[in-house]
């Protein structure tokens, strides 16, 4: 019975870790960046979520869209003003303006929202009771993993049926043949952008709903974490990314369980290097060699 | 080059000009400073010891001040990081401080007490609890518990009043302050034969999920959970054990007080949580009936321990200041040296205790107590 509980928290924690994870592969394979600033975007859905539904006192659907809404203009903000200049600059310039962008959400955050943390109250409350109440499953959890699964599903359906979705797999492949074949290679990044930034406060709604407490600094670590799981499941890849993320979960939890609490952690990332070393591009990575 | 080289010497020159300025007197003023987090994670804890200290001031400068010394009282915020809080610290100095009441919080405060000791300037902390912070450096001074006093004054609690209880504890191990409680107590508890069933850790990077731990706990069949740890994480396993059903009693120290204080936190989560504190606001003692009633009237909400450990703290540099007799014109070192001489010879009475003494170790002697939130606020255990 304890090992299902422990399974359970993990596949929880995993499904947040793929949600964010799936944001991070997204703006990964397309503009072949690593855009540090998610975690905080993460953030700012919490924020602007629980001030709509505690300040404003509107209903927790207007909160879930509204921190949609304002983290998807950030995402196309973010990308316009800090990454787009950057298009042709070396990656590292990128890299390093997107840990900036991060710094620069984070201190917004403390002078906006000061540094004391808040309680954040979940969307849903309540649990399933199962065997006689020995088990139970918050509401929470199962919607994440819900919620989860169908994003990964209707993301790939995306990517791989529509026409913006064709475009953003042409501009991953080859940006200049891209551009030739007539497709607008800037919108396509600001589209990606946009999407990843709107998983991104998804993501922190059920974040801060299941773990219910809020500060600036919230989104850095499980930010971390989750492109670990990016990159355990192969980075740019959108099925891995939830693989990734949903593995990383359980094994956390179940070697904080059955292993030790205090090498939870570490067992975490020595199986990520054991996996990187069989597999250099991830569980279901693609090995692209580099044309000369 | 030249030119650089001239434009230099001109900088030093001027800058040099300012330099008397900074440590200039007026010879009527003590200066005290204190240094403690005012924003970032643990800002409740410094806010609170900042909002005590300004009481404490404004009551003896009406008063009549220190042996006739009226109280200059400037307070720096360190965000909980050691780095910032040196910075502080030598902000502080160049203003010309007398005396510190800080730091607040444990590890920031190892890093000062370094400083200290090497500058010769009396020190009294009125809320960091590590022994390291006193540890080889006679002018350092503790006013609340030693962390070796508050888990063994924990288990010595628990043994008394509750020696049935299975014990489970989660604390965090990458933090100075947690696993030094959780060390003594453990220590205590075995010697006193108390069944520990569960130990689970965490660190700031896996601070989000507890319910594995929670988990283990509940089926090691726990029915008391010591937390020995701070209030932010305290809240995120008292809501994550409510939703899995597990109704344990928990038992805190220091640290898990503001948690009643927390942005939008539903105090019905902390009801039946156990504080161990030598301070609790129901007391009808006047001192503590005065304190609390000011304390409302200025900051709108009811002090915890760490506004009543920051008042005491200002009281007790008082009492020693007066005990050894020290003048204005008294150097740094001799004031120091006289102050460090007085503490150890007075007994001190506070919102915190009574007969408070202070051993060579820079340690504090009282007795501990331990509360319980009931509908929100604290009321003492003993009275329940």
């Amino acid at each position: 019975m304890e090992f299902l509980s422990y399974l359970i928290s993990g596949i929880s924690l995993g499904s947040v870790y793929a949600i964010i994870a799936l944001g991070y592969t997204m703006v990964y394979g397309i503009a072949k960046m690593l855009n540090f600033a998610h975690g905080d975007v993460i953030m700012v859905g919490g924020y602007v979520s629980l001030l709509t539904m505690t300040s404003l006192g509107l209903p927790v659907w207007v909160a879930i869209l509204l921190a949609m809404v304002v983290c998807t203009i950030l995402g196309i903000l973010i990308e316009g003003l800090a990454y787009k200049p950057l298009r042709s600059a070396p990656s590292l310039a990128v890299l390093i303006t997107a840990i900036g962008v991060s710094y620069f959400l984070q201190n917004s955050a403390l002078l906006i929202w000061g540094a004391n943390p808040q309680v954040y109250t979940p969307v849903i409350e309540g649990a399933v009771k199962l065997f006689d109440g020995q088990l139970s499953i918050t509401y929470i959890s199962i919607l994440t993993v819900v919620v989860c699964v169908v994003i990964m599903i209707a993301l790939t359906i995306f990517t791989s049926k529509s026409k913006m979705g064709k475009a953003m797999r042409a501009c991953s492949e080859d940006k200049a043949a891209a551009q030739l074949m007539g497709i607008n290679v800037n919108k396509t990044i600001s589209l990606t952008f946009a999407i990843g930034s709107a998983l991104a406060s998804v993501a922190g709604i059920l974040l801060c709903s299941s773990y219910p407490t809020l500060m600036p600094t919230t989104g850095s670590m499980p930010g971390i974490k989750a492109f670990t799981a990016a990159v355990f499941g192969g980075i740019g890849s959108i099925p891995g990314a939830f693989l990734g993320g949903i593995l990383l979960g359980i094994i956390e939890s179940l070697a904080k369980a059955y292993i030790s609490t205090q090498l939870a952690n570490s067992v975490v990332f020595a199986v990520l290097i054991i996996v990187l070393l069989v597999r250099p591009a991830g569980l279901l990575g693609k090995y692209v060699p580099e044309k000369v | 080059m030249k030119r650089i080289l001239a434009l230099l010497v001109a900088v030093v020159m001027c800058a040099s000009m300012f330099v008397g300025c900074g440590s200039k007197d007026d010879g009527n003023t003590l200066k005290i400073g204190g240094i403690g987090p005012i924003t970032g994670d643990a800002a409740i804890y410094g806010q609170a010891v900042m909002n005590g200290c300004k009481i404490a001031v404004d009551e003896i400068n009406a008063a009549g001040g220190i042996g006739g010394l009226q109280i200059e009282f400037k307070f720096e915020d360190d965000v909980n990081v050691a780095e910032t809080s040196v910075t502080a610290y030598n902000k502080l100095m160049d203003w010309g401080m007398d005396i510190l009441v800080g730091t607040v919080t444990t590890t920031p405060c190892i890093s000062v007490s370094e400083k200290i000791y090497e500058d010769r300037v009396f020190a009294l902390t009125p809320s960091a609890s590590s022994t390291d912070v006193t540890k080889g450096k006679d002018n350092m001074f503790q006013l609340c518990f030693s962390d070796p006093n508050q888990g063994t004054g924990s288990a010595t609690y628990i043994s008394a009043n509750m020696a049935d209880k299975k014990i489970a504890v989660i604390y965090r191990n990458d933090d100075a302050y947690s696993q030094g409680i959780r060390d003594t107590f453990v220590a205590e508890a075995n010697a006193k034969n108390l069944s520990i069933v569960y130990e689970g850790t965490f660190t700031a990077d896996t601070a989000t999920d507890f319910s594995v731990q929670l988990t283990a706990a509940k089926a090691a069949k726990a029915d008391l959970i010591f937390l020995p740890i701070y209030y932010q994480p305290a809240s995120v396993i008292l809501a994550q054990a409510k939703a899995m059903d597990y109704a344990p009693t928990f038992f805190g120290v220091d640290g898990m007080d503001g948690i009643l204080t927390m942005k939008n936190f539903d105090t019905k989560l902390a009801e039946g949580v156990m504080v161990l504190t030598p301070f609790s606001a129901d007391a009808q003692d006047d001192r503590t009936v005065n304190f609390v009633k000011k304390y409302k009237e200025l900051y709108k909400e009811v002090p915890n321990q760490f506004a009543a450990d920051g008042y005491d703290c200002i009281y007790a540099v008082k009492a020693a200041y007066e005990k050894a007799g020290c003048t204005k014109d008294m150097k740094a070192e001799e004031l120091c040296a006289a102050l460090v001489k007085a503490i150890k010879e007075i007994s001190f009475d506070g919102l915190t205790g009574t007969s408070m003494t202070w051993s060579d170790k820079g340690e504090v002697n009282k007795m501990p107590t331990a509360v319980v939130i009931k509908d929100g606020v604290y009321v003492s255990a003993e009275a329940k």
